[in-house]
């Protein structure tokens, strides 16, 4: 800068001394640290007991272990490729481009829901279904769905107090079942989903399985009119569903589809249920009755398959609240909570992955067992 | 009245400097306080940050072209030349940080693969090809040149504040517009 210098002025005011110096001094000191605290109180540093997703995550971590390069929860899984053919009946309830009739590109992610990449198949009696739908628009529509009827838990709280009640006893390697025990006894909320879970079988095959979303959404309508929902994906193929037999072995489900596509696509329904006035769309725990109505919005066409470490889903981040306009997240808890914590996750892998400093290190791989 | 304390800056850059100054923090906190929620908050900030970021990046096209064509007024001439460097310098950082934070935001969810949505429907366009290394990489660094744009508007705000309250140069009045004493 070339600015011309400006003689001193004659009108100086009177220099400072003593008192009235550091008095001033103080204030400007005083100014910057209200400033600096108010700005560490907003990022959570000041609150070492508040949940944060870095929290959340470090707990499923602490289960689990560190897979560098893998997701943090739902680590084992396979992508796939295939498109959304819309039946044009959703259009009434979501002016989202999805269900306007025509196809959607998908890239997908079937999941054993745990942390560990290397778990057995039928460590979990569920399975997880990801889909990015790319919309004609540029919009695009992410879901994580489960295969199990409701969620233990309600809150992003008691989710990582379940994790926290989860953690493997050092000594065992075990979780303590007197703390998993205790959770549940003050989690009553957990009763539908535990009664489920007693029953449930660790599915052949990811295709036989219906994926929920368990979360409830809003479709807005092209009159602005909002309907809450919930979705689910219901497979037409049926063959092994509920065989009581689990494969033997520990790596079946990608075989599995491998197998079935290469005799062909396989297919899901895309049903989206519509609420009652009163229907909880907050509280993942309650099913809707099962009397509310479903509307067949189009049919989920997988063609292929792909390794995860390789494939197109693998930096794909299943942010459950990457919405088109005409679907919009509900008041359920969960959801944010969902995406600041898949956030978090995704940071992580993708650091992994760039060899980033004090991310970490890669781990040599165990032997494949397939 | 003396030359010095009666120079000031033009109105519209009054106007922006206060404008985006409010903008700027604003930011800095939604920033820190999204990525720290796992409530409905994590949500909605974001939603704010977004357009707001974008909203900076036009404005800070905007005021760099209103500066180039009214210079601001002259530094007084006593003023250490350590300070003067110094004022020189973080002025010129927080401009080149008011246009890097929109812009690396933008390139890290393009990287990231993700839609860069406004509002409900109002979707930009990528500025960076699908990468996690380079998602990885801008995410981190937008993560801490937040921080140091944080440093540097402290520095700023305790500079203003000197200018204002101990060396009475006029420096704090050639932005506010108000006589402090």
């Amino acid at each position: 800068m070339n600015d011309p210098l400006v003689p001193t002025p004659s009108g100086k005011p009177a220099r400072l001394t003593g008192p009235a110096l550091i008095g001033r001094f103080a204030v400007i000191g005083a100014v910057v640290a209200v400033t600096v605290v108010a700005f560490c109180y907003v990022g959570g540093w000041l609150a070492p007991q508040r949940l944060t997703p870095a929290r959340l995550i470090n707990q499923l971590q602490a289960n689990a272990g560190v897979f560098p390069g893998y997701r943090r929860n739902h680590a084992k899984g396979v992508c796939v490729t295939g498109y959304f053919l819309s039946s044009g009946q959703a259009q009434t309830y979501s002016d989202a481009q999805v269900f306007a009739p025509g196809r959607t590109p998908v890239v997908g992610r079937f999941a054993v829901p745990a942390g560990d990449p290397y778990a057995s198949d039928s460590s979990v009696p569920f399975r997880s279904m990801a889909l990015r739908f790319a919309l004609a628009n540029g919009q695009q529509w992410r879901t994580g769905m489960n295969s199990m009827p409701v969620f233990p838990v309600t809150t992003p709280q008691a989710f990582y107090d379940l994790l926290k009640a989860q953690q493997p006893d050092p000594a065992t390697g075990k979780p303590d079942g007197a703390k998993v025990g205790a959770f549940f006894a003050s989690h009553p909320e957990a009763a539908a989903f535990l009664g489920w879970v007693k029953t449930a079988k660790p599915s052949a095959s990811f295709a036989t399985e219906g994926y929920l979303s368990l979360n409830a959404f809003v479709f807005v309508d092209a009159n602005g009119v909002r309907h809450p929902v919930r979705w689910r994906m219901q497979p037409e193929s049926t063959d092994a569903a509920g065989d009581a037999a689990t494969p033997s072995g520990t790596d079946y489900l990608d075989a599995d589809l491998t197998r079935r596509l290469a005799q062909g696509p396989l297919r899901w329904h895309l049903l989206v249920t519509l609420a009652n006035p009163g229907d909880p769309t907050n509280d993942a725990t309650k099913a809707w009755p099962s009397d509310r109505r479903d509307i067949d919005a189009g049919t989920l066409v997988l063609e292929s398959t792909q390794p995860q470490e390789s494939g197109p889903c693998r930096d794909i981040n299943y942010d459950p609240l990457v919405l088109p306009a005409g679907i919009e997240a509900s008041d359920d808890p969960l959801l944010p909570a969902r995406s600041a914590a898949y956030a978090t996750s995704y940071l992580r892998r993708t650091s992994e992955e760039a060899h980033l400093p004090g991310t970490a290190a890669a781990l040599p791989k165990p032997e494949t067992k397939l | 009245m003396n030359y010095s304390s009666s120079a000031q800056f033009t109105l519209a850059a009054r106007v922006l400097h206060w404008l985006m100054a409010a903008m700027i923090l604003t930011m800095l906190f939604i920033g820190v306080g999204m990525v720290a929620s796992v409530s409905e908050r994590h949500d909605w900030l974001i939603r704010i940050h977004k357009p707001l970021g974008i909203a900076i990046l036009i404005l800070a096209v905007v005021r760099l072209a209103v500066r180039l064509r009214h210079p601001p007024p002259p530094l007084p001439v006593d003023l250490p030349p350590l300070q003067k460097v110094a004022a020189l310098a973080s002025h010129w950082l927080l401009y080149a940080l008011m246009f890097a934070m929109p812009l690396i935001g933008w390139a890290m969810l393009s990287a990231g693969g993700y839609p860069v949505m406004l509002s409900e429907s109002l979707r930009l366009p990528p500025i960076f090809p699908v990468s996690p290394v380079a998602f990885a990489v801008l995410r981190h660094a937008h993560a801490w040149l937040a921080v140091l744009l944080f440093l540097t508007f402290l520095a700023h705000m305790s500079a203003a504040l000197y200018h204002g309250l101990i060396r009475r140069d006029g420096v704090l009045s050639s932005m506010t517009g108000i006589r402090l004493r």
